[in-house]
């Protein structure tokens, strides 16, 4: 039994049909990525996930139990952790109150290690741990939305599009983090646009277009593939 | 969760508020003691008190939710006609006037709170201004419907009657010898035994100072200032969106349903009209000068702002005029940051990192 199993789901804006009939794994300990074009449908897919969308058809299990009806603050103390698309951050609190935040399906018990164990992944947010969170930089915002999300303890982490927006130096920061949460036990499925460096990392892929499940592989066997090269990796 | 350093600043100003409110309290008694207030200042105690909770209890949802109600005066007036007959038809079970008060404000408060949660179950699922809307509307349908409320009391207990097609009168209810009426239909309240305080108003000051700061230092307070700055990072963290803007908001209308009591209980006979539209918008002013989320600022707004058109009634010709003036000098107070800075002088806070 994989950790995540989605089995043919499909996710309606309305009338407009976003997610159709996709299927996937997620097995413990793996880093799976979803890398698709705008559009494709990875953000509903995570939204799906994480409750806050619900799809008409199919199921979603983690680690066996059924999560259609779920709400989505239930999904989070389950142990599946999201970080949203666009840096959402709490922007008016300090970083401290944002990475408490992060605890708030689980207080208490070793809150100060789940802390300590953030700042020591950012050293960066440890520095600024009384700055109002709207004055950080795009790539700290992202980091502090990582590491709230952290603050969970999820065994599954869904990180969408962590890269958007940074740097060349930056990326390599996050996919270093990302790496180094793999490491210390966190399961990750992540979504990316950015295929050469999310390859290189995952496990498996899903590639995703208008809405379907495409190609799958290992990331390795979709390096190589002809038509990933051609539609992602520039040539 | 623990305390969070960053509120030092607002905490403060917070326990500012308990000591401005207790100091103005005993200022104003000993004032009426000494024979300093004319009768016009006398009756303004109360209602003062009255608008002082209904701009805190608004600003919790308002200022601190970030959700605008536009039917605030909607939940005061449920708490007033529910204080207004449970005092009346206890009169003669409980003679104890504070206690009856006390009893007649708890029941206001718990209509007003059923009132809430009844607007806010459809609502607040919902992203956008609907709570506007619908608050607006509860307003205008809650005045019409106790228009046509026909209540009286006697020895068998309340009789209620709905009078809809405008026929009816208080004879319909065939009251028992000794029987009073309560509710007259539009003419509203008549005849009420005025039981409020200005003792009491104080009391209930400082209970929803008391109710809203521990509100929002609490986990809960957390999650709804985390929704209000931004909904999607709070439903990440797994805040149940809906449930804690509900706390918020029933907080609020239970303590405009508590204020309402009070003022019905301050005069003989009150209107469902003078719970209307305008009244709501007048508290939101009293909020919106005084600063969202401040509410040492309500306080002083709602203060000045009720006072002043009364006090001013003398000097009828520049009477609005300077209530103009007082609008906008109110409003530099309390948005300025020069005034600010010069009012943190006075009222010292300790400085904290940049930003707040
Ligand atoms: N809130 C929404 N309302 C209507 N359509 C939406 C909404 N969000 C996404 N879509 C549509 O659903 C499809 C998938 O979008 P999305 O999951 O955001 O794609 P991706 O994350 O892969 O860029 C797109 O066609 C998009 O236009
Ligand atoms: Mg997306």
């Amino acid at each position: 039994m994989a950790m995540l199993e989605v089995n043919n789901i499909n996710v309606y804006y309305g009338s407009i049909h976003a997610i159709r009939d996709i299927s996937f794994e997620v097995n413990a300990g793996e880093i799976v990525t979803l890398i698709g074009a705008n559009g494709a449908g990875k953000s509903t897919t995570l939204q799906t996930i994480s409750g806050l969308l619900r799809s008409k058809t199919g199921s979603i299990t983690f680690n066996g139990k059924d999560l259609g009806g779920v709400p989505a603050h239930k999904i989070v103390s389950m142990g599946i952790a999201h970080v949203p698309e666009g840096r959402r951050i709490f922007q008016q609190m300090t970083v401290e109150e944002n990475i408490e935040m992060g605890a708030f399906t689980r207080p208490g018990s070793e809150y100060a290690e789940r802390v300590e164990n953030v700042f020591h992944h950012f050293p960066r947010l440890q520095e600024r741990r009384k700055q109002i969170a709207g004055t950080l930089s795009g790539g700290e915002q992202q980091m502090l939305a990582m590491g709230r999300a952290m603050m969970s303890k999820p065994e599954l982490l869904m990180l969408d599009e962590p890269s958007m927006g940074l740097s060349p130096i930056l990326v390599d920061e996050i996919f270093d983090i990302i790496k180094a949460f793999h490491e210390s036990g966190t399961t990750i499925l992540l979504v990316e646009q950015n295929a050469n460096k999310s390859l290189a990392i995952s496990d498996r892929a899903y590639v995703l277009e208008n809405g379907k499940v495409i190609l799958t592989g290992t990331g390795r066997e979709l390096m190589q593939s002809e038509e990933i090269k051609k539609a992602y990796l520039g040539g | 969760m623990k305390l969070l350093r960053n509120l030092d600043k607002s905490s403060r100003r917070n326990y500012f508020s308990y000591v401005l409110v207790t100091a103005a309290f005993l200022i104003v008694t000993f004032m009426n003691q000494g024979g300093m207030l004319n009768k016009k200042m006398q009756g303004l105690l109360v209602p003062v008190c009255c608008y002082i909770v209904m701009a805190l209890s608004l600003n919790l949802t308002v200022g601190i939710m970030g959700e605008l109600s536009l039917g605030h005066a909607g939940f005061m007036s449920l708490g007033a006609f529910t204080g207004v007959v449970v005092s009346q038809s206890l009169m003669g079970v409980i003679p104890n006037e504070p206690l009856r008060l006390l009893i007649a404000i708890l029941c206001g408060a718990a209509v007003a709170a059923v009132g809430g949660f009844l607007i806010g179950l459809p609502v607040l699922r919902l992203r956008g201004d609907y709570l506007a809307i619908v608050t607006l509307a509860f307003g205008e349908i809650i005045m019409d419907i106790i228009n046509c409320l026909i209540v009286g009391h006697d020895e068998k207990g309340v009789h209620i009657i709905f009078n809809f097609k405008g026929d009816k009168s208080i004879a319909d209810l065939n009251l028992l010898e000794g029987g009073t009426a309560i509710i007259k239909g539009a003419q509203g309240a008549v005849g009420t035994k005025s039981i409020s305080t200005f003792t009491g108003g104080f009391i209930l000051i400082l209970i929803t100072l008391f109710i809203i700061i521990n509100f929002v230092r609490s986990r809960t307070g957390r999650a709804v200032l985390a929704i209000r700055d931004n909904r999607i990072a709070a439903e990440s963290v797994g805040v149940d969106v809906m449930k804690y803007k509900m706390i918020a908001f029933v907080i609020s209308t239970t303590l405009a349903g508590a204020a309402g009591a009070l003022y019905g209980l301050n005069f003989t006979g009150i209107t469902a009209a003078k719970f209307n539209f305008n009244t709501s918008i007048l508290v939101l002013v009293f909020v919106v000068l005084g600063g969202l989320g401040n509410l040492l600022g309500s306080i002083i707004a709602a203060t000045v702002l009720y006072i002043l058109p009364e006090a001013l009634r003398q000097f009828a010709d520049y009477r609005m005029l300077i209530y103009a003036v007082v609008l906008i000098l109110v409003m530099l107070a309390t948005n300025n940051p020069k005034v600010k800075n010069l009012f943190a002088k006075i009222i010292p806070v300790r400085r904290k990192g940049k930003g707040d």
